[in-house]
C-alpha cells in the first residue's frame, strides 16, 4: 500500500468495505446530534398554543378511545388490571416504537436536499430521531407514573417488582428496533418508493400484532409464537409485568429479542452504509 | 514548493439518464448477477462523453471522465466550465456527498464545502437557533460556534432579527446569515460553489474579501463561478472542465481567456454557425474596440467603448437597420442600441458597410458583458447572433465610490453643482 506512506487524511474512493462506520466521525458530530434533537423538539410545537402539552394530550386521548372501544364495547380482557393503566402502558411504549420507525424510515427521502448539499455522517439523522423521541417517551412515561401512583394509592390490583428495573434495557431494545427497522426501510425506499406506502398503514396494523389492546395471555397457545416474533411483544409484556405485576415475563424472550436486534441492526447498518454513498444519485 | 493537499486521480463518475425507479430493478438484478459470477459490472462499459447538446443513445453518461489534477496548499483554484460540464459533480465528490464511479481523491486536512448557503435552516427556528444548527451541520462544535457567534451575526448584518424565526426573513437575509456561518468555518480546504450569485453587491464584496483572507492564511480554496471577474480577482490557478474532461490546467488568466474564447463556440462568422435570420445580409466582422480601433476586451468603468460591425449585402434589401443588445453575465439585458434610436440611416444600396458605434461613458457595474448583434428591417431579420462579443467593465481606480448599491446595473453620467450655500 503506497498510499499509506503518503499519509493522506482522507481518501475518497468508489466502493468502500461492506461495513465501514466511522465511529470517530459520529463522535465528532455529536453536537450536531444534539442540535437535531433540539430542533425536532423545539420546532414541532412552535406556533401552537398548547405547545408541549400535546405530548400529554395524544396518549390521553388514545387511551380514552381504547377504553371506550376495546374496554367497554368489545370488552377485551386486561388481565384484571385497571384498564386505563393497561392501555396507557401499551400506548406509550408502542408510540415510541412506531414514531421511531416511521420517522427513521423517512431519513433519506425527507432529508434529500440536506444530504445533497452537505456531508456529515448520515447515521446522525436516524440516531437523533431515536433520541428526540426518547425525550418524548420520558415525558409520557411521567404521565404514566402519575396515573400509576394514583391507582397505587387507591389500592388497585397492581404490583411493582424488580423486573421494573429492566426499564432501561427495554428502552434500549425499543430504540434499537426502531432504528434498525427504520434504517432498513429508509435504505430501501431511497430507490424504490413502494415501501413508503406499506409503512404508512403497516405500522398501524402492526400495533394489533402487539399486546397493546389485549394481553398476551389471552392469545391461544398455538398462535403465541407468531406474536412473539414481533419484537415489541416481549418488551410490552415485560414492562407490564414489571410495573403492574401481570404479564408474560420470560428472560429467554428478551435474550432472543436482543440477539435478533443485533442481527437486524447489523444488517441495517450495512444496507444504510451502502445506500448513503450512492443515494444522492438515485433519490 | 508547497505540498500537495488534494490529489485527484483518474476520477470518473457515471450517471444513469432517464427515469430511475422500477425500470432500474432489472439493471440491479443484472448487475448483482454479474457480480455473483465474478464478472465486471456490465453497465460500466457503456456510456459516452457528457455532452448535453447531443442526444445520447445509451442511458448512462460519464459526467466526469478520467480527471487528474493536484492542488497545492494555499492555492485558490478556480474551476471553470459551461453548465453541465461536471463542475458541481466534481465538488459533490470532493465534499463526499456522492462517491465516484472510478478513481480516487486523496486529501490532507479537513474539507468544508459550501455548495449552498443556509443548508438545513429550519424555517420555524430563530436566526440564533439556526446559526447553531447550521454551524453544527457544517461540522462546527457548539463551543466553536458560541465563541464566534457575535462575529457571525455582525458579519451577516442581521443583528436586529436574530431572535425572529427565519421564515420571516427575506431571502437576502437568509443568504447573509447562511454565508456568515460558513465564512467562519476554519477548514484547511474550503469549497465554494456559485454562492456569490445571490446577495447584493456590498455583501458579495464582503464574501470575496473573506475568501481572500482565507487563502492568505495559507488555506486552500476551490471556487466555482461563472463570474470571470471574481475568478480573476480570487484565484491563482484555474482548471477548465468541458464535457466531463479536464481541458486545461494553468494560471487563472490563461484559463479564463481560453474559456471566454471557447464559449464563443467557434467561429461566429463561419457560414455554418447556427444563427438566426434569412441571410439577406451577413456579418463579415464585428468587434469591440477603443477609439483608435484597437480590439479590446475590457474598459474601465466610465470610459468610451466602440462597437464595430462589417456587414455585406447578399440579397434584395430596401432598408437596413442594425441593433445591439448588451447582457450581463447573468444573461440580463442591460441596454439596447439601435440605429433608428439615434436617427442614423444606413445606406442600403451599398454592397458592404462598416459601422462604428460609440457608447459614451459606459457606466455599467463592473462585470463581464456580452453583446448580441441583429440586422434586418421591420418584421424581418437578416442576420442575428447572440452573445458574439464580450467585454469586461473594470472598476475605476480613480473613483471614490467602491461599493455599488443592490441590484443597480447601470449608472448615468451626472454632474454635480452646488446651488445653495448658507
Amino acid at each position: 500500500m503506497q498510499e499509506n506512506k503518503e499519509d493522506w487524511d482522507l481518501i475518497i474512493k468508489p466502493k468502500q468495505s461492506l461495513f465501514s462506520i466511522d465511529f470517530r466521525a459520529l463522535w465528532r458530530y455529536r453536537d450536531l446530534l444534539l442540535m437535531f434533537v433540539k430542533r425536532d423538539f423545539v420546532a414541532v410545537y412552535k406556533q401552537t398554543i398548547l405547545g408541549p402539552i400535546w405530548f400529554f394530550i395524544q396518549p390521553i386521548l388514545t387511551t380514552l378511545t381504547f377504553l371506550i372501544i376495546f374496554g367497554n364495547i368489545a370488552k377485551i380482557s386486561t388481565d384484571g388490571l385497571p384498564k386505563v393503566l393497561f392501555y396507557m402502558s401499551g400506548i406509550v411504549l408502542w408510540n415510541y416504537f412506531a414514531e421511531c420507525l416511521t420517522k427513521t424510515s423517512e431519513t433519506f427521502t425527507a432529508n434529500a436536499n440536506l444530504f445533497g448539499k452537505v456531508f456529515f455522517p448520515r447515521l446522525i439523522v436516524p440516531i437523533s430521531i431515536v433520541v428526540s423521541n426518547l425525550i418524548r417517551l420520558g415525558i409520557q412515561f411521567l404521565l404514566f407514573l402519575c396515573l400509576w401512583l394514583y391507582f397505587y394509592w387507591n389500592d388497585a390490583n397492581i404490583h411493582l417488582n424488580v423486573v421494573a428495573l429492566l426499564l432501561p434495557v427495554l428502552m434500549l431494545l425499543m430504540a434499537g428496533h426502531g432504528l434498525a427497522f427504520g434504517i432498513i426501510i429508509s435504505s430501501l425506499t431511497s430507490k424504490y418508493r413502494d415501501l413508503k406506502f406499506l409503512i404508512q398503514f403497516g405500522v398501524q396494523l402492526l400495533m394489533y400484532a402487539s399486546p397493546v389492546v389485549y394481553p398476551l395471555s389471552s392469545v391461544p397457545e398455538k398462535y403465541k409464537w407468531i406474536l412473539l416474533m414481533n419484537p415489541m411483544t416481549s418488551i410490552i409484556e415485560t414492562f407490564k409485568y414489571g410495573f403492574l405485576g401481570v404479564g408474560v415475563f420470560d428472560p429467554i424472550h428478551l435474550i432472543y429479542n436482543a440477539i435478533g436486534l443485533i442481527i437486524i441492526l447489523f444488517f441495517g447498518l450495512i444496507l444504510f452504509n451502502k445506500v448513503e454513498k450512492s443515494f444522492v444519485d438515485t433519490v | 514548493m508547497s505540498k500537495t493537499i488534494i490529489k485527484v486521480e483518474n476520477l470518473s463518475k457515471q450517471y444513469r439518464l432517464g427515469e430511475i425507479g422500477t425500470g432500474s430493478l432489472s439493471h440491479d438484478i443484472n448487475r448483482a448477477w454479474h457480480r455473483a459470477i465474478g464478472k465486471e459490472d456490465p453497465y460500466l462499459k457503456i456510456g459516452e462523453v457528457n455532452d448535453r447538446t447531443v442526444k445520447s443513445d445509451s442511458n448512462v453518461v460519464w459526467v466526469l471522465r478520467d480527471l487528474n489534477f493536484e492542488v497545492k496548499q494555499g492555492e485558490v483554484l478556480g474551476i471553470i466550465g459551461k453548465n453541465g460540464a461536471g463542475k458541481s459533480t466534481l465538488l459533490k465528490i470532493l465534499s463526499q456527498i456522492t462517491s465516484p464511479t472510478q478513481g480516487s481523491i486523496k486529501v490532507k486536512g479537513r474539507i468544508a464545502a459550501l455548495l449552498e448557503v443556509g443548508t438545513g435552516f429550519h424555517p420555524e427556528l430563530t436566526g440564533r437557533e439556526n446559526v447553531f444548527l447550521n454551524g453544527a451541520i457544517l461540522g462546527m462544535s457548539k463551543t466553536e460556534i458560541k465563541s464566534k457567534f457575535d462575529e457571525i451575526v455582525e458579519f451577516s448584518g442581521v443583528e436586529k432579527y436574530v431572535d425572529t424565526p427565519v421564515k420571516r426573513y427575506s431571502s437576502g437575509m437568509m443568504v447573509r446569515l447562511g454565508f456568515a456561518v460558513a465564512a467562519h468555518l476554519e477548514p484547511e480546504i474550503l469549497i465554494v460553489d456559485e454562492v456569490l450569485a445571490v446577495g447584493d453587491l456590498e455583501f458579495q464584496k464582503k464574501c470575496m474579501g473573506k475568501m481572500k483572507d482565507v487563502s492568505e492564511q495559507g488555506r486552500t480554496v476551490l471556487f466555482v463561478s461563472h463570474n470571470m471577474n471574481a475568478m480573476l480577482q480570487l484565484c491563482s490557478k484555474g482548471i477548465l472542465i468541458a464535457n466531463g474532461q479536464l481541458m486545461m490546467e494553468d494560471n487563472i488568466d490563461a484559463v479564463v481567456n481560453h474559456y471566454i474564447g471557447i464559449s464563443k463556440q467557434g467561429d461566429f462568422l463561419n457560414e455554418n454557425y447556427p444563427s438566426k435570420g434569412n441571410k439577406k445580409a451577413v456579418y463579415r466582422d464585428f468587434y469591440v474596440s477603443d477609439e483608435n480601433d484597437n480590439r479590446i476586451e475590457s474598459v474601465v468603468m466610465g470610459s468610451d467603448l466602440f462597437l464595430n460591425v462589417l456587414i455585406e449585402r447578399k440579397g434584395d434589401i430596401k432598408t437596413w437597420d442594425v441593433s445591439f443588445t448588451i447582457r450581463n453575465a447573468m444573461g440580463e439585458a442591460i441596454c439596447h442600441i439601435h440605429n433608428l434610436h439615434d436617427n442614423f440611416v444606413i445606406p442600403s444600396e451599398q454592397h458592404q458597410v462598416k459601422l462604428k458605434i460609440r457608447l459614451n461613458k459606459l457606466l455599467f457595474v463592473p462585470n463581464t458583458y456580452f453583446v448580441s448583434v441583429w440586422t434586418g428591417c421591420v418584421g424581418e431579420a437578416y442576420h442575428s447572433i447572440e452573445n458574439c462579443m464580450h467585454f469586461d467593465i473594470l472598476h475605476n481606480p480613480n473613483s471614490n465610490r467602491t461599493i455599488y448599491p443592490h441590484n443597480v446595473k447601470v449608472f448615468v453620467p451626472s454632474k454635480w453643482e452646488l446651488t445653495y450655500k448658507a
